[in-house]
């Protein structure tokens, strides 16, 4: 059990210290705050930041690799989430199976007990293999299971929120029952914590059940190899998390340098900088990435031993696929960036500055760059759903990650042969649009409240 | 006997923001527009002024709400009225106009079109002829040439021009009382006096009442018939301008009068109001100006102080109202500031700041607009030299100008010897500390993502004074301290100070590098009257104990006559007239400086001079007029005016202008 750390985990991490150490900074300057309580007051803003943290947790907890020896794994190297969801991984069947269901989808030629042939749909290895009659005892089982689920789930709100509201009671001299009242329903205060926790124990119910489901069941069946859809559908939260975030980690250090010299420094910088920008920008971006992809591809082939591992070659081409997304799309965060430094630049407290002999370069650094990050942060969580679904549209035109790689465009890519078979096989199509689609809404509600905490031109931002 | 009132506000209460801890902008107004007469709204900024106009018109913003009151125009509760039939009322029989005509006009809607949208709506009798009336309301309010002017778009016409525009549209529903909010703050003065005069014609042509909106003590002097004086979202005195303006009796508008820098009061201290408005979410109990008052007393804090009858149509909100006329400004110790040469310590030669016009697609240079055009400055050493002229002038290029924040085309800077205007960048950086700015609008010239100790220290650090960061923190602490601010401020944000504060953190930002001249552009137009006395007395302090210098921009003649030892008046890149501020202000030359002067709304009726109305606006500096370049406007024109730029003429050894009439004697 050694931890191998792919390039793009490294990413991921550096990408959360970095996080982590802006909320440290944060705590301590007024300014900083001020957004984040406005946005932190929204309940809207606070429900949609319960469901994005527990993607990101699925996501990081499917992103602390290590090499695994013997087992059963095909892969030599698995991530800690695919310990955790080993069931799911392990219990694959022949091929397609509807969810929920004992039975194949196709039917094959089956011995009977009593020594004769027949056509027929075969039991399925996993799925419902513990009833004897799925078909009268399917519906209770389900039903118990489920049941099971959500009491598991009552049980643990209870044991975290029980102590909670008596410790915090004890300490404000307030009854237990009155302060769940101010847990769920009655807003205490600024922050929504109503919306927070209600939030996150319905996301506890859905998650029990789904689990307590899943461990006889295939909630969202199977596909052509016999692969659970939900596992793929969890595992593919990683991807879709990493295009979403990388993307915009790549190219924000190319847009923020650029676009403040460009409109700091403007005469010749800013002919070449826009120069720059512009040409990359009329340059189809389609295009840019299937000529990057088969390169790799090109290099990948020809230097074969320096890749032993599928996983590590899938990962290299998702990090590739980061880099060319955001070496086409930084051009519009710069543009936005050149735009709002020239107006800065003419700004009484800048000139101030250089009426006090303050060095261009540090003039950029304490005044201007600290006064543009609200674009840049309002641009990122905007660009964060854009970049997930543009993912599923490079998988379609065969660009995107690696096929071996569990993504929601390699689900739809593969679902959508299925499409024209009859009886239709829909589960893949339906599980990557229900996870993509709660993540990208509640990505896009959450940049909605971001953006209007951090818009100067809204005045509630600033106050 | 008084005719019966046109509007009738009866306990107007607005609130805004949240319903828990409301602000009250407009707490229980009690007002009364008569027919025909002009009823001036005065208060400082954050009184509730405008708030109160926008109850009336039941335009509040979306979050605030008419709590409590009545509003009745012509007898008629336009409170209760659906707003179908408001609709109606708004823009027709009501009319408004608002500060910044820039914003109220669309851009791209021809003038006649907005004229005749109002037409449309409110003018049956007109209907069938929009664009003759257009053209005719144009007429009325003066505009040259209406049948080209109502086929332009905004964008072609100068800042005065678009607020006749907004009056035209306001008259094109024949309103029968007119709310002017803040009219002509946005305008430069001759422009204002213009405006001004128009509202005063169309009253006496067309009836109408009109509520004036200000917080300009000298435009209520020229224009209104009565008075109410807001405080705090409350009037605290109502009365006839007459009376206002001779013996009010409330001490805050004794004390408005008496923080107003004149000529007389140079060399004193001006009297301030201290501290600040209230906050109208507070709960009040008692009067609300008592923590500012000079007269004081305890029975003051006992229950909101009643409405007192002083004479026939004069009420005051006081239990200890003053009486008797305003002292006089006495000319005392005028002399304590007398100016009397010294050393020089800027020189400026020929300055010339010119920016390139680029045109077409190779952007090549097509033409220069020329915003200084050869001016020579001279300032002694712990002087000031005032600046003054209408915007767009070139006043501020010239100051950046002098502290290369802009390069300058040509010229000499000599600043204690050196020519600034040749120094290497190197060179310059390290002079930098001698020399300073303040700007306008101190909330846009400190970085909202520092605390004021950081950008007090700014100068400090970028300069290598001040030591190790201990050192450094014990200056800023000393420095806020010389500005009257309380020490903790260092640890505060730019957005915890009011507008007077920040403008003294600007100058305690400015004092660190110990500067001997600071470039002032425009330092108090941003602020209330009485904070703006707070701020000239704290730049005269300073400059008796620092012996600084002040280059002085700005275009308020009554600040200038306060604090300045010399004028220099400026008009289209160039100056006209220099002197003496006694020389200039009293015995103006130069036809473009008494039209100014002449413009300035007085509040002394003896003192009023006869309005020099300026016609047009300033030309394009892209496009100067040949010669003279104010013969377009001037009065005095002759023909040589049209063919070459006067030389400079000598008046005494101090005095000179550059105009031909004062050549030819």
């Amino acid at each position: 059990m050694t931890p191998v750390i792919l390039s793009t985990d490294a990413l991921l991490f550096l990408l959360l210290a970095g996080v982590a150490a802006f909320v440290w900074h944060a705590r301590r300057h007024e300014h900083l705050r001020r957004p984040w309580r406005h946005v932190a007051r929204s309940n809207i803003g606070m429900a949609t930041a319960v469901i994005l943290l527990a993607y990101v947790s699925l996501g990081v907890l499917d992103s602390m690799h290590f090499e695994s020896r013997g087992g059963m794994a095909s892969d030599d190297i698995i991530s800690l989430f695919d310990v955790v969801a080993s069931d799911l991984r392990e219990r694959q069947e022949k091929t397609y199976s509807a969810p929920f269901s004992a039975w194949l989808y196709t039917k094959e030629t089956l011995e009977l007990p009593d020594g004769r042939v027949a056509r027929g749909y075969p039991r399925l290895k996993w799925g419902g293999a513990s009833l004897d009659d799925p078909l009268a005892e399917r519906a209770a089982d389900i039903a118990r299971r489920a049941l099971l689920g959500l009491l598991q789930a009552l049980a643990l709100s209870a044991v975290v929120y029980l102590p909670l509201a008596w410790s915090r009671g004890r300490r404000q001299r307030v009854a237990v029952p009155a302060m769940l009242r101010g847990f769920f329903i009655e807003r205490r205060g600024e922050t929504a914590w109503p919306a927070f926790n209600i939030t996150l124990v319905a996301l506890l119910l859905c998650g029990f059940v789904m689990a307590s489901l899943a461990g006889e069941y295939h909630l969202f069946g199977t596909d052509k190899v016999g692969e659970d859809v939900f596992y793929q559908a969890l595992k593919s939260i990683r991807t879709g998390l990493l295009i979403g975030t990388l993307t915009t980690l790549v190219m924000l250090p190319a847009a923020l340098f650029l676009g403040i010299l460009a409109g700091y420094f403007r005469g010749w910088v800013d002919d070449l900088v826009q120069y720059l920008y512009t040409t990359l920008s009329s340059i189809p971006g389609v295009l840019l990435i299937a000529a990057a992809i088969l390169m790799l591809q090109v290099y990948m082939s020809e230097h074969a031993e320096e890749f032993n591992s599928l996983v590590q070659r899938a990962d290299l081409r998702l990090l590739f696929l980061c880099v060319i997304l955001g070496i086409t799309s930084w051009t519009t965060l710069c543009r936005l960036l050149r735009g709002e430094t020239l107006k800065l630049r003419e700004l009484e407290y800048v000139q101030a500055a250089q009426a006090f002999g303050v060095r261009g370069l540090t003039i950029i650094s304490r005044h201007i760059l600290p006064n543009t990050m609200h674009i840049v942060l309002i641009s990122i969580v905007l660009d964060f759903s854009g970049l997930v679904l543009a993912e599923a549209v490079l998988a379609y035109v065969n660009i995107g990650v690696d096929p071996t790689m569990n993504s929601w465009g390699n689900m739809i890519n593969s679902a959508r042969l299925e499409l024209a078979r009859e009886p239709i096989v829909w589960w893949s199509l339906a599980a990557a649009f229900v996870f993509m689609f709660v993540l990208v809404l509640a990505a896009n509600l959450f940049a909605d409240v971001v953006r209007d905490a951090f818009d100067p031109r809204l005045g509630r931002g600033r106050g | 006997m008084k005719p019966p009132a046109l509007l009738r506000v009866r306990g107007l209460h607005v609130e805004l923001g949240s319903p828990e801890r409301p602000v009250r902008a407009v707490d229980g107004i009690d007002l009364d527009v008569r027919p025909g007469e002009t009823l001036a709204l005065l208060g400082e900024s954050g009184c509730g002024k405008s708030m109160t106009a926008f109850g009336v018109m039941r335009l509040l913003p979306p979050s605030g709400r008419i709590t409590a009151g009545r509003v009745l125009f012509d007898d008629q509760d336009l409170l209760a009225l659906p707003e179908r039939e408001m609709r109606a009322v708004r823009g027709g029989s009501l009319g408004m106009i608002f500060q910044e005509p820039m914003t109220s006009l669309n851009p791209v809607m021809r003038i006649g079109d907005q004229i005749a949208e109002s037409i449309r709506l409110h003018d049956k009798e007109n209907l069938h002829r929009p664009r003759e009336r257009a053209v005719e309301l144009l007429e009325a309010v003066g505009i040259p040439d209406p049948r080209r002017r109502v086929d332009e778009y905004p964008h072609q016409l100068s800042g005065g021009m678009k607020q006749r525009v907004m009056v035209a549209i306001a008259l094109a529903g024949q309103p029968r009382l007119l709310i002017a909010d803040e009219p002509t703050t946005a305008l430069d003065v001759t422009i204002q006096a213009q405006v001004l005069s128009l509202l005063k014609d169309l009253r006496q042509r067309t009836g109408m009442a009109v509520l004036l909106i200000s917080h300009d003590l000298g435009v209520v002097a020229e224009t209104a018939d009565r008075v109410a004086v807001m405080y705090a979202g409350q009037l605290v005195e109502v009365c006839d301008a007459e009376t206002f303006f001779s013996r009010p009796a409330h001490p805050y508008g004794r004390k408005l009068f008496s923080s107003l820098p004149t000529f007389g009061k140079r060399g004193r201290e001006l009297e301030i109001i201290p501290g600040m408005v209230p906050p109208l979410d507070s709960d009040f109990s008692g009067c609300r100006f008592a923590d500012r008052c000079d007269f004081f007393q305890d029975d003051c804090r006992v229950g909101e102080p009643a409405w007192r009858d002083l004479e026939d149509g004069h009420s005051v909100r006081c239990i200890h109202p003053r009486g008797g006329p305003l002292e006089p400004a006495s000319d005392g110790e005028r002399t304590t500031r007398q100016w009397m040469p010294g050393q020089a310590l800027l020189d400026v030669d020929d300055l010339k700041v010119h920016f390139p016009i680029h045109k077409g697609v190779l952007r090549r240079v097509k033409g220069y607009v020329k915003a200084v055009d050869g001016v020579s400055l001279r300032l002694d050493s712990s002087h000031t030299l005032a600046l003054v002229g209408e915007s767009g002038c070139g006043k501020t290029t010239v100051g950046k100008g002098i502290l290369r924040l802009i390069q300058p085309t040509a010229g000499r800077v000599l600043f204690d010897g050196d020519d600034l205007a040749g120094l290497s960048a190197g060179a310059l950086r390290k002079r930098r500390a001698d020399m300073q700015i303040i700007f306008q609008d101190p909330a846009a010239s400190m970085n909202p993502r520092m605390p004021v100790g950081e950008i007090v220290a700014e100068g400090l650090r970028a300069q290598g004074l001040g030591g190790n960061r201990e050192a450094r923190q014990r200056r800023v602490a000393e420095l806020l301290e010389q500005v009257g601010l309380p020490a903790d401020s260092a640890r505060r944000y730019p957005h915890e100070f009011s507008g007077g504060q920040r403008q003294r953190i600007c100058v305690a930002r400015a004092l660190a590098v110990e500067p001997k001249l600071i470039v002032c552009d425009e330092p108090t137009s941003a602020l209330d009257v009485s904070v703006q006395a707070q701020i000239l007395n704290l730049f005269t302090e300073l400059q008796q104990r620092l012996k600084l210098s002040y280059l002085f921009i700005t275009h308020d003649i009554s600040v200038v006559s306060f604090i300045a030892h010399e004028v220099a008046v400026m008009y289209l890149g160039r100056i006209v007239e220099q002197g003496r501020v006694d020389e200039v202000l009293d015995q103006p030359k130069h036809p473009y400086t008494l039209a100014l002067l002449s413009a300035v709304p007085v509040i002394d009726s003896d003192q009023r001079r006869e309005v020099i109305r300026l016609e047009g606006d300033m030309p394009s500096p892209a496009n100067p007029p040949t010669g003279c370049h104010f013969h377009p406007r001037c009065a005095y024109a002759m023909p040589v005016c049209r063919e070459r730029y006067p030389d400079i003429s000598r008046i005494s050894a101090s005095h000179t202008a550059a105009c031909w009439l004062l050549e030819q004697d």
